[in-house]
């Protein structure tokens, strides 16, 4: 059994399904990110999991026990982070840290030592005077983050604490963020609809959609292998390329993987596609290729290519190149209910 | 001006192809301020201005109501308060009575936002009635209040008869503690509602992942409210507060329509006295010095009222 698990959980809002029969298990020690889009119930299926928010129906159990029907918040071993870290307004940045200690009933030297300990863990001793809005964006967090460290939860709950961040900074908060939780290996659920955050700090990702978790799995499984469209298509910028095969298939490959076929080791066994450029966007790093497939069977498919700076050869708007994609790179996903087909299921083969 | 224009010889500027449009009175800023602040000018000037300074003049004279005959006594009038009985006892009752009735508003004001904070039944229909009494004529009020603490039929008296409370009678109007309790419980009866509405508008300004964050922190009830609801709720109940303060300084009504300062002059205040003075009493020069001392109490309480909206408005 995982360190928080839940069993058909569910939460309606009227007609509304926000978590719609969520089975889940996080293990102990690892950050588990809960990605989706707005909307999906990541939020809520969190929430419920703090004790902020009350089942419609469902288990939930943390550390092996049954949590769900009355234990509160407070005695759920938990800390939470959230999106607009929720400091307390009039209170010092040491105040907020030294906040759940005193609801603990410690005393005032515990509670320095413990409050100063954290300080200095986040760099933040100096402005443990200040109150809140003299802090900038990434001392709050640090702060928020403190008070959530300080007294040893046994479960971090984060509810998208970097998007508040600018770009710059939120790398690095990234960043920090994953180091202190190997560090601390406490268990820790980490709510975000940001792709690049999910594959940058989950252990694994769920990825949700309309109240259910579509695939979990390790970032780079669910990136190499969705197990639908959805996923396919929400993980990855650009989105993965969704193409009709046949009539109940449609293929699938990253914009990585489809290159100008001089790209590609003539050993390589690829399949080749004539691609009509319609823009060319370049980021420096890569050019991002719009086009359409010229193909009887499959106009106006549009694809996204990422073109690596590595590869020099010049692609002019307008013009029809001649595209590959290695056939292992390719997945299969059905017409009709948009999961992912194994290769053998094929009816026909793929053109080579 | 149509047609090119020659600005320098030789040089031609094109007829103009747009027109825009002139500026209008509604543009001018200036002019307009001015316009619309009149009628609020000239109402302040006339109907507080003017008499405001009147009773300062008033006060250093010995007019009487009877005449319009007006001789300065410079500070005769003041004097004479200062080793009066009557008014020590009006101006402790002043502070008493505005002060302790806003005590109990601010403590039940609290009480009654959270509960209606919390989702219930025909929440919309208890909040709308709570406006009533604030809402109601304030002399209208005061005399259903009047028949409430009736002498004889007193449905507070008759109340506590029958669940065993009272067994000799309460003459409410004819002792002065009752008096006091009647006036202050009328005062918090008025001036609860606003401090309520004003108190739960607090509340729903504190965000509310706050309030998750204190639950999630492990605080208790108690914890919550004096730890980090009241401190986010000070600046505005503060507001409320020193509203309430003017409210019940400045009233003459409630204290006139119960007791008329009585029994035996106990529960006068400066209003009442300067009414009893001034106009039943007909030496205007003794009212209005009464009425002036109310100036140095709420003079403190309205720059106090001010630097704490202020503050509010910065945020803490």
């Amino acid at each position: 059994m995982g360190y928080v698990e839940t069993r058909d959980l569910r939460k309606y809002f009227g007609e509304v399904r926000a978590v719609d029969g969520v089975d889940l298990s996080v293990e102990e020690g690892e950050l588990l990110v809960l990605l989706g889009p707005s909307g999906c119930g990541k939020t809520t299926l969190m929430r419920m999991i703090a004790g902020l928010e009350v089942p419609t129906s469902g288990e939930i159990y943390i550390g092996g026990e049954r949590v769900d029907e009355d234990v509160p918040p407070r005695a759920r071993g938990i800390a939470m982070v959230f999106q607009s870290y929720a400091l307390y307004p009039h209170k010092s940045a040491f105040e907020n840290i030294a906040f759940p200690l005193e609801a603990m009933r410690l005393d005032r030297e515990t509670i320095r030592d413990r409050v100063q300990r954290v300080a200095r863990m986040f760099g933040i001793e100096r402005l443990l005077d200040r109150k809140p809005r003299q802090l900038s964006g990434g001392e709050r967090q640090r702060v928020a983050l403190a008070r959530a460290v300080v007294r040893d939860p046994k479960l971090f709950l984060l509810d998208e604490p970097l998007s508040n961040l600018d770009a710059k900074l939120r790398a690095l908060a990234r960043f920090e963020l994953k180091q202190l939780q190997r560090q601390l290996g406490t268990t820790t659920i980490y709510v975000t609809h940001d792709q690049v955050e999910a594959m940058g700090l989950g252990d694994r990702i769920a990825v949700m959609d309309a109240g259910r978790i579509r695939q979990i799995g390790p970032p780079q499984a669910v990136y190499d292998d969705p197990a639908d469209t959805f996923v396919a298509t929400f993980l990855g910028s650009p989105p993965m390329n969704l193409i009709e095969h046949d009539e109940r298939t449609i293929v699938g490959f990253r914009p990585e993987a489809l290159l100008p076929r001089a790209a590609f080791d003539p050993q390589e066994e690829v399949i080749t596609y004539l691609l009509r450029v319609r823009e060319v966007e370049n980021l420096g790093a890569n050019r991002l290729v719009y086009g359409y497939l010229e193909e009887e069977r499959r106009t106006d498919q549009p694809v996204i290519a990422a073109v690596p700076a590595t590869v020099t050869l010049s692609i002019a708007e307008g013009e029809v190149y001649e595209f590959a994609v290695p056939k292992r790179a390719l997945r299969f996903f059905d017409r009709t209910t948009g999961l992912r087909l194994e290769r053998k299921d094929l009816a026909a083969p793929v053109r080579a | 001006m149509r047609g090119p224009v020659a600005v320098r010889p030789g040089l031609t500027l094109a007829p103009p192809t747009v027109r825009f449009a002139r500026r209008t009175l509604a543009d001018r800023e200036g002019v307009l301020g001015t316009l619309m602040l009149l009628p609020a000018l000239a109402y302040v000037i006339l109907l507080v201005g003017v008499p405001f300074v009147l009773a300062i003049l008033l006060s250093f004279s010995s007019a009487t109501a009877g005449s319009l005959e007006f001789s300065w006594v410079g500070l005769r009038n003041f004097q004479v308060l200062l080793g009066d009985v009557q008014f020590h006892r009006a101006v402790w009752n002043t502070l008493r009575f505005m002060l302790i009735s806003q005590l109990l508003v601010m403590v039940l004001a609290t009480a009654a936002a959270h509960v209606l904070d919390a989702a219930f039944v025909g929440k919309r229909v208890v909040r709308s009635l709570l406006l009533l009494p604030w809402a109601a004529p304030v002399a209208l009020a005061s005399m259903a209040w009047v028949w409430i603490f009736d002498s004889t039929f007193s449905v507070v008296n008759w109340t506590a008869k029958k669940i065993g409370l009272l067994h000799g009678w309460w003459y409410w109007f004819g002792d002065p503690g009752l008096a006091t309790a009647a006036i202050i419980t009328v005062h918090v009866w008025r001036t609860f509602p606003f401090a309520t509405v004003v108190v739960l508008a607090g509340m729903s300004a504190i965000p509310q992942e706050i309030r998750e964050a204190a639950l999630i922190d492990g605080a208790g009830f108690w914890r919550r409210l004096w730890g980090v609801q009241l401190p986010m709720l000070l600046p505005v109940v503060t507001v409320a507060v020193l509203f309430g303060l003017v409210f019940t300084a400045t009233d003459f009504s409630v204290v006139w329509l119960l007791t008329r300062g009585g029994p035996y002059n106990s529960t006068h205040v400066l209003s009442t006295l300067a009414f009893q003075r001034g106009i039943l009493g007909a030496s205007l020069g003794q009212g209005a010095a009464v009425a002036i001392f109310l100036l140095p109490i709420l003079l403190v309480v309205a720059v106090l009222m001010l630097r704490v909206a202020r503050r509010a408005e910065v945020g803490v």
